[in-house]
């Protein structure tokens, strides 16, 4: 326990007021994973029980929900859906690293008439409904035959189209000191090689933050897949689970909740390992998860 | 947005030599070459996915456009005819109620527990992570089988009430109630806001509660004369966000009602309205005039925030 007291520091330390807010936290954790626990807990339960049984202990204990899971649905096998996610978010991944550093790069150290333009343009972008380029954008695809291809989900992330990654770059190397790409200049170093050699090793933490939000938003997207993907072969996770939804039959619960436990892990893991970058990168940039 | 900020110029340096102040003119221009270089993908993206498109579909909201025969042009016909289509009309007023029902709600969930935690206890940390764990996940469709599950007929909300005497079925199957659990998933995911306001909560200056508490002010008059204009700047960041947010919610209530927005169209939000026109019923004319008056209310909303921002939102001292 640190000895750094609460805000309001004149006030006299009750003894009993750390356990009573720490009921209180704990309190409000349960409630807050209790959706998750029922998740985990009906995974394993039998389809009938699932709705039956309130309580979080399966009476017929069925791990079998996840080798059924396995089997997939219509015909398409788990570890093909999983993999489709995964390629899907890896490439989006990749994608909005190098585009969106380039970007910052260009907003945030190089100067020429025309950046105030192109950085309010940015900005504006930002708050802008997807709603509003969804049409054109399908009509476009369509019109090059992309339908039914990764690529409609895929050149955005290329093309630096989420703003909120170039924002964050952005702010990030306005924080690195100037001194070093000058000191650059100095050395006879261009705009490519101080960027390659001076600015893009001193991104990490930015580019780590970009790769985590970047992976977890493709991973949960289902807009733009339910859109996009026609070919059931090229189905996500997402679009997977959605198939359950018309299944009326019972006996499909058990593996359709061990699929969507199996669809929160890669996200759940990245929450583990990154949990303390996560929550920084949404305090200084108001990123959503 | 005009009023959105170029970059700050950076500052001539008053030391460290003429190097970066103002570049030879050939190095202007080599920057100048190598910004667009470095901006080339954005600069496409922004022309061939952005604006380009942003302008054909204001196009396409003035024509009857089915996506296999060409536009043809009707004039305002599209956004007329939203005033006679009640499923239109529906849809804009459920949405406009999950916004006003849910955002103050999750707003006041996230203030409340992002001041619960703004104190230095060991397990902060792990209260703060746990918490911010659902704005994570709940976007996924798997979130939105288990809400689906929880909320039918004969789940645990169904049987919860049943045992209270309040035989209300199924909450995602009553037209009166549809919307709630919605809310109630919106709600559960105010880990992100919080997690914003207890970093604004962290900038307000010690001294202030110090010399609150030496004048004796108490807890609540603390909150309200301190607390709260300290916090107004992120308090309005969260609520713009949160409303242009809220109205683009889509997964949840297509998930929790099949597709279909129902039961009686009581969850029918604006993006599921929007996607059934476009893309079940090929009314991509239609789906582009209603995504322009989206853009056209957030817009509005978003200005009269930033408008009503000056009355309300207390930026420091200006006179300092």
């Amino acid at each position: 326990m640190t000895t750094v007291t609460t805000p309001v520091r004149s006030r006299p330390r009750i003894p009993g007021r750390s356990l009573a807010w720490h009921v209180i936290c704990v309190a409000i954790g349960l409630v807050l994973l209790y959706p998750l626990l029922w998740l985990f807990t009906a995974s394993l339960k039998s389809g009938t029980e699932i709705l039956s049984n309130l309580s979080p202990i399966p009476k017929v204990f069925t791990p079998g929900n996840y080798s059924k899971a396995a089997d997939g649905i219509s015909g398409l096998t788990l570890w093909r859906l999983f993999g489709n996610s995964l390629l899907l978010a890896c490439l989006a991944v990749a994608g909005n690293v190098i585009s969106c550093s380039l970007a910052a790069y260009a907003f945030a150290r190089l100067r020429f008439c025309a950046r105030g333009l192109y950085f309010s343009v940015m900005i504006a972008t930002l708050m802008l409904p997807m709603h509003v380029m969804l049409i054109p954008q399908y009509v476009i695809y369509q019109k090059l035959g992309f339908l039914g291809t990764y690529l409609p989900l895929v050149i955005p992330k290329f093309l630096a189209t989420e703003a909120f990654f170039v924002f964050l770059i952005v702010q990030f190397i306005r924080s690195l000191p100037r001194e070093l790409d000058e000191a650059a200049v100095l050395d006879g170093c261009g705009p490519y090689r101080t960027f390659w050699y001076i600015i893009l090793p001193l991104l990490k933490p930015a580019l780590v933050t970009t790769t985590i939000f970047s992976f977890i938003s493709a991973w949960n997207d289902f807009f733009s897949q339910l859109i996009y993907l026609t070919d059931p072969k090229m189905y996500t996770l997402q679009l997977g689970l959605r198939l359950f939804v018309d299944q009326t039959d019972s006996s499909a619960y058990g593996p359709m909740f061990a699929m969507s436990v199996i669809a929160l892990l890669p996200v759940l893991l990245f929450f583990l390992a990154f949990q303390r970058l996560l929550v920084e990168g949404v305090q200084t940039s108001g990123l959503k998860g | 947005m005009a009023q959105a900020t170029a970059p700050p110029r950076p500052m001539p340096r008053p030391s460290g030599g003429t190097s970066a102040a103002e570049p030879p003119p050939r190095r202007r221009r080599s920057q100048a070459v190598a910004g667009h270089v470095f901006l080339a993908p954005w600069l496409i993206g922004a022309v061939v996915l952005t604006l380009g498109p942003m302008l054909i579909s204001l196009y396409l909201s003035f024509t009857d456009y089915d996506l296999f025969s060409r536009p043809h042009w009707v004039g305002l016909a599209n956004y007329r005819y939203m005033f006679e289509d009640d499923k239109f009309l529906t849809s804009a007023k459920v949405t406009l109620k999950f916004v006003l029902i849910g955002g103050p709600l999750k707003l006041a969930a996230a203030l409340g527990v992002a001041l619960l935690l703004n104190r230095a206890r060991t397990g902060v940390g792990l209260y703060r992570a746990a918490f911010y764990a659902p704005s994570l996940l709940g976007a996924s469709v798997s979130v939105a089988l288990v809400w689906r599950s929880l909320f039918a007929t004969g789940g645990l909300t169904d049987r919860t009430t049943s045992f209270f005497g309040w035989h209300v079925g199924g909450l995602t199957d009553n037209p009166d109630y549809a919307m709630y659990p919605l809310v109630l998933l919106t709600v559960w995911q105010f880990g992100a806001p919080m997690v914003i306001f207890l970093a604004g909560l962290k900038q307000i200056p010690k001294e202030l509660y110090e010399s609150a508490a030496l004048d004796g002010a108490g807890r609540l008059r603390t909150f309200f004369s301190i607390t709260l204009p300290m916090l107004s700047p992120v308090l309005f960041f969260n609520l713009v966000m949160e409303i242009i947010h809220s109205f683009q919610s889509f997964t949840s209530a297509f998930v929790i009602s099949g597709g279909t927005g129902g039961p009686s169209n009581s969850t029918l939000f604006y993006s599921l309205y929007l996607y059934q026109q476009a893309f079940t019923n090929f009314h991509m004319g239609y789906a582009a005039a209603m995504a322009w008056l989206l853009l056209a209310v957030i817009a509005v909303v978003t200005y009269a925030a930033f408008r009503s921002a000056r009355l309300w939102v207390f930026y420091g001292q200006d006179d300092a």
